[in-house]
This record gives C-alpha cells, structure tokens and sequence, in this order.
C-alpha cells in the first residue's frame, strides 16, 4: 500500500472540503477500498473517514419511506423491520465481520457488478442523496464501477419508498459470496421492478420483458416462456453469458415467489 | 506518523502508526500481540478476527487509526483471568476443534460474538455464521461442535452432519 494521509472529519462540511483536495478518497468501511490500496489499484493522497460524521448515520421509516444513512452499516440495515425484502438483503452480504464494518453508501459508490445493494436500489426506485443533489436509482448507475457521482461528491442518505411486496434472491459466488446473479423485485406504487445483479458486462440493470410481465400479473407463472437475453452477459470461470441468462430466469421467478 | 489510543483486552495502549497502518499491523507489531493471525490480508480468511466495540471485524482490513479511543478485544483476551482457557477455547481443545491452530483465533472471535448475538445457535446457524472464517485443517464439523458444547447444548443430540 501507498502511503498516505489520514483526515478525520466530524463534520459533512469538513468532509467536503477535505474531498474537494487534489488526491483526496472517502473511506467508509473500507471493505472494498483497504483490499484495493493493498492491490495498489489505487493511490490517493489523503483518505478522509466518514466515521465521524454524524449526518451519515441513522436510519428512519415515516410515510412509507425508508431513509438509511450512508455510513450504515450492513449489520445496521439487517436489524431495522420496516423494509424486510432490504434487511435480508443486507444479512447476505459477505460474513458477520464484513457487514460491521461495510456500509451502503460504501456500496452504492463502488457499483461493482456483482454488488447486492444496486439491486435493492434500482429495484426500489430508490433515491440517492448526496451533499449536492438527489440523484434517481435510474439515473445513478452509469456502468462497470461507474456512478453519477461528482468527484468528492458524498452520498448522505439513500431514500427507498417500501414498496407492497419485494423480495431479493441471490445465487452466491461461493467463493466471495458476491452475487453471481442476484434479483430484486418489487411492487409498490410506482408499479413493477426486477432489477439483475451480477450478470451483465454494464453493472445493474432492469430487465424490462419481465416488468411488463408482471405488471399485469405478478406471479412467476407470468414469467413462463421468457428468457433473458444473454446479450452483454459476463462469462467467467464461475458461469457463461448462457448459464447467467438461464439464472436471470430462475432467479426471478423465486425472487416473485417470495415477494408473495 | 500518528499518535493512536486504544483500549486493548482491558488495557489502555497508544502507539506511533502511519495512515495506513492496518489494525492487524499495530496489534501484532506495535503490542507485540500475535494471537491474531494474518492469514490471506485480503479480507477473506478470517484468521485475523477480532473485536472492536463489542462487534467482530477483520483486523487486516481496518486501520489501526479507525480504532481511536475504541475498546478492542484479541484472543489474548479471551483467556479466564488465572490464565486458563476460557469456555470456547476449552471447547475447542475437547473437542479437537483445531489441527494446525491457524485459524483458531478468528474462529474463537467469531464464535464469542456469535453466542453472544445468539446463545443457543443451531448447528445450520454456526456454520452460515462461520461462513467468513476459513480452516484448510478441520473440515470445520469439529469447530461446529466445538461451539455447541461451549453454548451448553448436547453435541451429541444438536450435530447432525
Ligand atoms: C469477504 C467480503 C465479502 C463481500 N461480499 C459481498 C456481497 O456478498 N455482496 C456485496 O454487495 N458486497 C460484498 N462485499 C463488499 C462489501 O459490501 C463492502 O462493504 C462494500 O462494497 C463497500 O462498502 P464500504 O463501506 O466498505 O466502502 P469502502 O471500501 O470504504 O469504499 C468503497 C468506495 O466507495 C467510496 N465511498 C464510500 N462511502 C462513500 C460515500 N458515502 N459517498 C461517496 N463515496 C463513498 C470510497 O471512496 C471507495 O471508492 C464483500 C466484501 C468482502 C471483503
Ligand atoms: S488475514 Fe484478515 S481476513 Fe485473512
Ligand atoms: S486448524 Fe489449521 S487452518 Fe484451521
């Protein structure tokens, strides 16, 4: 690992202007960032924990919404009630020590393509806050570890209106317990969702037949006869583009089984 | 360099460390306490589990200055106050919960702050819960019983494999 400096700010303004400096990272849980300065993937100057940071903890459900803050932990998003489909999520990611220590803001800036929370974020038609603007889950996640984040720009909160019914259905990596292929579904007011992890080349994304399927009837017979795509689909030692496909298929119709 | 202050195994400690040197780094190196192990330091063994603030974490992957002014908690600690073992290190040398020993202060971390969460935990519980925490060594059923005799249940009646 490269050397570097470390700031501890206490308050979001600090924060801000110690990101706002040439060189300058977020650390959160440092689940991901530590293994990756430990790969020399990445070298910056100053690394600036949000731990201190009082606005970026807490979460809260009032009027169907539920706001989580950014420096969640996943430990924390497993224990809160009011988003079930969310807390069980969050109790799959990696292992009991990964998830004290792993946020979701962590998660949500990273987008990697076989992260658990950019399901639950665009299969929710989640709201991600930042210190700047409100960003939609549909506008968000721009690619392969690519977000619509400002440089030093700082997710605060992530908002999720709880939909009537959801669930998320991983099929594990066994090895890093990533998703090899994950989906969420969801129906609430803003109709249906079925967001894929996992599986595609360009990060989350919604699989659009199967919405339309389920609009006008959400049950996984709906679903019989369609197939996605495995256009784009990552192939690796852990599956083909056809294997992931076939999965994006199983996955769903268990993932709208268990939303009931 | 940094000055750090923590709370270790009950003692209050402090020590010079860089920004980036890890948790792991300051216990081993700086407190000269090498029950906690190293094993992969990429985040994925395990080896390296300990306490901090009442919860587990991978020392290799947190850094020592994250734990300022934290109550942490190693394998050192986990010993009785006379020096003999404790329940779940005594469990696991009955029930020959370790071969090479590795692995054993993460697992024994792992397994404090699984019964202290659930102090009755099914055999299913433990090895999900288990699931971050690797041994080349066991094939993990002896760990399993390990800890369901240090929560007081019936090995013989709980463990099914
Ligand atoms: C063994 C293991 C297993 C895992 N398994 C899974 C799994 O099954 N599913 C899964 O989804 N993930 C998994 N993870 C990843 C884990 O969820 C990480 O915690 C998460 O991806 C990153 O969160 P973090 O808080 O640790 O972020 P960090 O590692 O601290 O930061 C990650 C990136 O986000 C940036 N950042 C952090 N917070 C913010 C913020 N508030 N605003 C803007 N930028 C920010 C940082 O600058 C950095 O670039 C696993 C990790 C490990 C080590
Ligand atoms: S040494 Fe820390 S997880 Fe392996
Ligand atoms: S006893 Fe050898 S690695 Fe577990």
């Amino acid at each position: 690992m490269y050397a570097f400096e470390f700031e501890r700010p206490s308050t979001l303004d600090e924060a801000v202007k110690a990101l706002g400096a040439e060189g300058a990272q977020a650390l959160a849980g440092g689940q991901t960032l530590i293994p990756t300065l430990k790969q020399r993937l990445a070298m910056p100057e100053t690394l600036v924990s949000l731990a201190g940071i009082a606005e970026l903890k807490g979460i809260s459900a009032e009027g169907g919404v539920l706001t989580v803050g950014a420096a969640s932990t996943h430990t924390e998003v497993a224990g809160q009630t009011a988003y079930p489909a969310l807390a069980h999520l969050a109790r799959g990611i990696g292992d009991p020590h990964v998830r004290n220590r792993g946020t979701i803001g962590g998660s949500l800036a990273n987008n990697d393509p076989s992260a658990c929370y950019p399901a639950a974020a665009l299969g929710s038609g989640a709201t991600i806050v930042t210190n700047a603007r409100e960003i939609a889950a549909d506008d968000y996640f721009t690619g392969l570890f690519e977000t619509a984040l400002e440089e030093g720009e700082i997710i605060t909160e992530v908002r999720f209106p709880i939909p009537a019914k959801a669930a998320y259905v991983k099929f594990e990596q066994p090895a890093s317990r990533f998703a090899l292929v994950g989906v969420f579904v969801s129906k609430g007011e803003g109709g249906v969702r079925v967001a894929v992890t996992g599986a595609s080349e360009a990060g989350v994304f919604r699989w659009a037949e199967a919405e339309a399927a389920l609009a006008s009837d959400f049950s996984a017979a709906a679903l019989d006869g369609l197939s996605a795509s495995a256009d784009d689909l990552i192939g690796d030692i852990h599956g083909s583009p056809a294997y992931r496909a076939h999965l994006i298929g199983v996955l769903t119709k268990r993932a709208v089984q268990a939303a009931g | 360099m940094a000055q750090v202050s923590m709370t270790v195994n009950g003692m209050r400690v402090s020590g010079e460390v860089e920004g980036r040197t890890l948790l792991s780094t300051f216990l081993r190196d700086t407190l000269e306490l090498t029950g906690t192990h190293v094993g992969c330091d990429t985040g994925q063994c395990g080896a390296c589990t300990i306490h901090v603030d009442g919860v587990s974490v991978k020392s290799c992957n947190m850094f020592a200055l994250e734990a300022e002014g934290a109550e942490v908690t190693t394998i050192e600690g986990m010993a009785n106050a006379d020096g003999s073992l404790g329940t779940i290190q005594q469990a696991f040398q009955d029930h020959h919960g370790l071969q090479c020993g590795f692995c054993t202060p993460g697992m024994v971390m792992a397994a404090a702050a699984l019964l202290k969460e659930n102090p009755k935990p099914s055999e299913a519980e433990i090895r999900t819960y288990l699931s971050g925490n690797l041994c080349r060594c066991t094939g993990y059923h002896n760990i399993v019983k390990a800890i369901l005799a240090a929560s007081g249940q019936d090995v013989a009646k709980e463990f099914a494999a």
